[in-house]
C-alpha cells in the first residue's frame, strides 16, 4: 500500500490509531481474525460432512446424484467472476476511479443475485421432490438408508453459505451506496478491502462445497 | 493533550444513554461488570437453592423436573455469563489497552457490540424459563436435549448469541495486543495479565465458531429435525459430545488463564519483587491454549470412545499439568524473600494457588482412564470443576475487584471487610466442596435431586459451607459498593505498582494518558 504521509495526515483517522495507515492495517488484522471464525464455524461443518461421508459412502453417492452438477458448475463460474469484479473495485478505488468502483461493485451485486436466483431454483426442485433434511425428507424411491440425512447436510451448509451470501450483499449494497458518494480513494477504501476480504472467503467456501455435494461418486 | 482538570471517563458525560452508547473501553468494562455481577447473583441463588434441595435427602423444596432446571440455569449462567465474560470482559476490557499504554480497544464499536450481543444472548435464555425452563444441564447432552420441552431451544439460542460476545471480545483484544501497544512496549515487556489475555483471546477466537456451528445443528435438529445428532436417522449423538467438548474444553481455559493473569500481578504487587521467570510465565500461557485444542475427549472416557483415542486423550489431558505447574512454581518462587503484604487482592492469591492446586491435582487423578469410570458423572468430579472455576476463576475475579477498584473508581475500599469476605468465601469454599469429593469416592451421583440416605451428612456439611460462601460474596458486595459510594480517595497508586495503568490519572480520563506513555523496561521492576 503506498500512502504519501501528508495526504494521510489530512484524512480522519479514529483517535486511538497514530495515523490513517495504522488503522487500516488494524482493520484488516481484524478481518483476517475474523475470517478465521468463518472457518472455524464452516468447519464444524465440514468435519461432520467427512465423518458420515467416510461412514455411509453409498448414501453420499445417492445423494448428489440428485444435485445437477450444471447448477452448481454455473454458480461456480458466477462467483468466481464476483470475486474478479471485487477485485477490480479495489484496483480502481487505487486509481481514484470512483466511477469504476461503482460499476464494479454493481457487477458483484449482480452476480451474488444471480447465485442465490439459481439455488432459488435448486432448493425449489428439492422441495418438490420432498429431498429434505432428515424426519422432512419424503422422497419415495431412495435406496440408502437415511437418505435424508445427505440432505440435512447439503441444505445446512448451502443454506450457511447462502445466508452468508445476503450478508455480502448487503454489505455490497452499503459499500456500493458509500462508493457512489464519492467515498473511497487511494487514501482511503478499508470497507472496500474488508468487504472484498469477506466475499473472497465466500467464494472460496463454495469452491469447496461445489465438488463436495454435487461431485462426489 | 486532550485533558481538562476534573475531568475523566466517569464524568466526561452523563445520563444512561450516555453509557449505553459509549465506546470508551472503560465504560464497557464498568457495564460488563455491573451485568456479570447481577448475572452472578442469579446464578447464586440457584446455586443456594440446589444446595437447599440437597440439605437431605429425597424431597426438600422442589420435585426432581424443578431441580433438573436449577442445576441447568445455575450451570448455563455461571459459565456463558460469569466466568467466561468475567475477568476478560470486566477487566480486560478496562485494563488491556491502559497496560499496553493504548488509547482504546482496536475496535470500539464492536467492543459495545459484544456487551450487547451478552445482554441480548442472556434476554433470549431467560425466555427459555417462560417455557417451563431447560432441564438438560449446560451441556445440551443429545439426545434428551432434541426431546425435552422447547426451554432448552431458547437456551441454546441465547448461548449462541452469547458465543459472539466472547468472539468479539477475543478478537479486539488479540488485535490491539498486535498492533496498539504504545512506544517502547515490546511483547516481553507486557505485564503477564495481558500475555494471559492473549493466550485467551486467541482461544476465544478459534474454539467459540465451534460452539456456534454445533448450537446451530443442535437447533436446526430441534427445529426441524436434521437428524445429524439423531440415531434414528443415521445420525450419531457422540458427535455431539465432540464437537461441544471441541468447545467447551478450550473454553476451561478461557475461564481459567486470565485468572491465572490475575493471580501473576497480584503475586508481584504484593511481593515488591521482580517475578520470576516471566518468560516462562507468559509461553506457558500460550502453552495451554496449543495443549486446550487436543484434549476434550477426556470427557467422553465411558461415551463409547476407543481406548486407544481414550489413552491419547488421557496422555494430552495430563500434558495440561506442565505449563499448569510451571505457572505454580514461579508464583511461588516469587514469594521466596519478597516483602509479602497480606492485603486482601493477596489473601485472594494464595487462595487461589492453594485451591487450584487441588482443583488441578485432582483434575490429573480424573484424566487417568482407570480411574475416571469409577469417577465419571460423580461428585467427585462436580468438586474438581468447582475447586478449578470457583477456587481458581472466582478467586482471582475477587482478588482483581479488590485491587483495580481503587483505579476504576478512585476510591479506597475498607481493608478489613475485604479480608472478611474472604475468610468466610475460603473457608465456606472448602466446606462445601471438600466434602464433595468424599461423596464422589462413594459414589454418588452428579445431577440427582436425592440421594441414599448414608450421603446424608456429608451433604449437610456441604450446604452449609454454600451458606457460608454466600455470606461471604454479600459482604464482599457490601465492601465493593461501600467503596464506590463511600470510599476515601484512593490518590494514583495506592499499591506501588508498576505496571502502566497506576501511572493514568487517580481516574483515569477518557483517553487513558494525557500524554503518550513511552515503555523503557519491564513490568515488575521493583528494585
Amino acid at each position: 500500500m503506498s500512502t504519501d504521509n501528508t495526504a494521510v495526515g489530512e484524512r480522519h483517522h479514529a483517535h486511538h490509531f497514530n495515523n490513517a495507515e495504522h488503522e487500516f492495517n488494524t482493520s484488516m488484522f481484524g478481518v483476517w481474525c475474523f475470517l478465521l471464525t468463518e472457518i472455524l464455524m464452516f468447519g464444524g461443518l465440514f468435519v461432520g460432512y467427512f465423518i458420515f461421508h467416510n461412514l455411509y459412502p453409498d448414501m453420499f453417492a445417492e445423494g448428489a446424484s440428485h444435485l445437477d452438477w450444471r447448477y452448481g458448475a454455473t454458480n461456480t463460474l458466477v462467483l468466481l467472476m464476483s470475486s474478479f469484479t471485487m477485485v477490480l473495485s479495489i484496483y480502481y478505488a487505487r486509481k481514484n476511479n470512483t466511477k469504476m468502483i461503482s460499476w464494479c461493485l454493481f457487477i458483484t451485486l449482480l452476480c451474488a443475485i444471480a447465485f442465490m436466483g439459481i439455488k432459488y431454483i435448486e432448493y425449489s426442485h428439492k422441495i418438490h421432490e420432498g429431498l429434505l433434511p432428515g424426519e422432512l425428507f419424503s422422497y419415495a424411491h431412495a435406496e440408502a438408508a437415511n437418505l435424508g440425512l445427505y440432505f440435512s447436510f447439503y441444505f445446512m451448509m448451502t443454506g450457511l453459505h447462502g445466508s452468508h451470501v445476503l450478508v455480502g450483499m448487503g454489505l455490497i449494497t452499503w459499500i456500493l451506496i458509500r462508493a457512489r458518494r464519492g467515498e473511497f480513494n487511494e487514501h482511503y477504501y478499508t470497507p472496500v478491502e474488508g468487504v472484498g476480504l469477506f466475499w473472497h472467503l465466500v467464494d472460496l467456501i463454495w469452491i469447496y462445497l461445489f465438488p463436495l455435494l454435487y461431485l462426489v461418486g | 493533550m486532550y485533558s481538562t482538570p476534573g475531568k475523566n471517563y466517569l464524568n466526561e458525560a452523563s445520563g444512561l444513554w450516555s453509557w449505553l452508547t459509549t465506546k470508551d473501553h472503560k465504560r464497557i468494562g464498568v457495564m460488563y461488570m455491573i451485568s456479570v455481577m447481577i448475572f452472578f447473583a442469579i446464578g447464586g441463588a440457584f446455586a443456594m437453592l440446589i444446595r437447599t434441595e440437597l440439605f437431605s435427602s429425597g424431597k426438600d423444596i422442589v420435585d426432581a423436573a424443578v431441580y433438573n432446571q436449577f442445576m441447568t440455569f445455575h450451570g448455563a449462567i455461571m459459565v456463558f455469563m460469569v466466568i467466561i465474560p468475567g475477568i476478560p470482559a470486566i477487566f480486560g476490557n478496562f485494563f488491556l489497552p491502559l497496560q499496553l499504554g493504548a488509547k482504546d480497544v482496536a475496535f470500539p464499536r464492536v467492543n459495545l457490540m459484544s456487551w450487547y450481543c451478552l445482554i441480548i444472548g442472556a434476554a433470549i435464555s431467560f425466555v427459555s424459563l417462560i417455557y417451563n425452563g431447560a432441564d438438560t444441564g449446560w451441556t445440551f447432552y443429545t439426545p434428551y436435549s432434541i426431546g425435552t420441552d422447547n426451554g432448552t431451544l431458547w437456551l441454546v439460542l441465547g448461548a449462541f448469541v452469547m458465543g459472539f460476545s466472547s468472539i468479539l471480545t477475543g478478537l479486539n483484544f488479540v488485535v490491539t495486543v498486535h498492533k496498539l501497544r504504545a512506544p517502547g512496549m515490546t511483547f516481553f515487556r507486557m505485564p503477564l495479565f495481558v500475555w494471559s489475555l492473549y493466550a485467551t483471546a486467541i482461544i476465544q477466537i478459534i474454539a467459540t465458531p465451534v460452539l456456534g456451528i454445533t448450537l446451530l445443528l443442535l437447533a436446526a435438529e430441534r427445529i426441524l429435525g436434521i437428524g445429524v445428532f439423531d440415531p434414528k436417522l443415521g445420525g450419531d449423538p457422540v458427535l455431539f459430545q465432540h464437537f461441544f467438548w471441541f468447545y467447551s474444553h478450550p473454553a476451561v481455559y478461557i475461564m481459567i488463564l486470565p485468572a491465572m493473569g490475575v493471580i501473576s500481578e497480584l503475586i508481584t504487587t504484593y511481593s515488591r519483587k521482580v517475578i520470576f521467570g516471566y518468560k516462562a510465565i507468559a509461553f506457558s500461557s500460550l502453552g495451554i491454549a496449543a495443549v486446550s485444542f487436543f484434549v476434550w475427549g477426556h470427557h467422553m472416557f465411558v461415551s463409547g470412545q476407543s481406548s486407544l483415542a481414550g489413552i491419547i486423550f488421557s496422555f494430552l489431558t495430563m500434558l495440561v499439568g506442565v505449563p499448569t505447574a510451571i505457572k505454580t512454581f514461579n508464583w511461588v518462587a516469587t514469594l521466596y524473600k519478597g516483602s509479602v503484604k497480606f492485603d486482601s487482592p493477596m489473601l485472594y492469591a494464595l487462595g487461589f494457588i492453594f485451591l487450584f492446586t487441588i482443583g488441578g491435582v485432582t483434575g490429573i487423578i480424573l484424566a487417568v482412564t482407570a480411574l475416571d469410570v469409577h469417577f465419571h458423572d460423580t461428585y467427585f468430579v462436580v468438586a474438581h470443576f468447582h475447586y478449578v472455576m470457583v477456587g481458581g476463576t472466582l478467586m482471582a475475579l475477587m482478588g482483581a475487584f479488590f485491587y483495580w477498584l481503587p483505579k476504576m473508581f478512585g476510591k479506597l475500599y475498607y481493608e478489613a471487610g475485604a479480608r472478611l469476605s474472604f475468610v468466610f468465601i475460603f473457608l465456606g469454599f472448602n466446606v462445601t466442596f471438600f466434602p464433595q469429593f468424599v461423596l464422589g469416592a462413594m459414589g454418588m451421583p452428579r445431577r440427582y435431586y436425592s440421594y441414599l440416605p448414608e450421603y446424608q451428612l456429608l451433604n449437610r456439611v456441604s450446604t452449609l459451607g454454600a451458606y457460608t460462601i454466600g455470606i461471604g460474596f454479600l459482604i464482599a458486595l457490601a465492601v465493593i459498593l461501600h467503596s464506590i459510594f463511600k470510599g476515601k480517595p484512593a490518590g494514583k497508586n495506592p499499591w506501588g505498582a508498576k505496571t502502566l495503568e497506576w501511572e493514568a490519572d487517580e481516574i483515569p480520563i477518557h483517553e487513558n494518558f494525557a500524554v503518550q506513555p513511552v515503555v523503557t523496561g519491564g513490568p515488575y521492576e521493583y528494585r
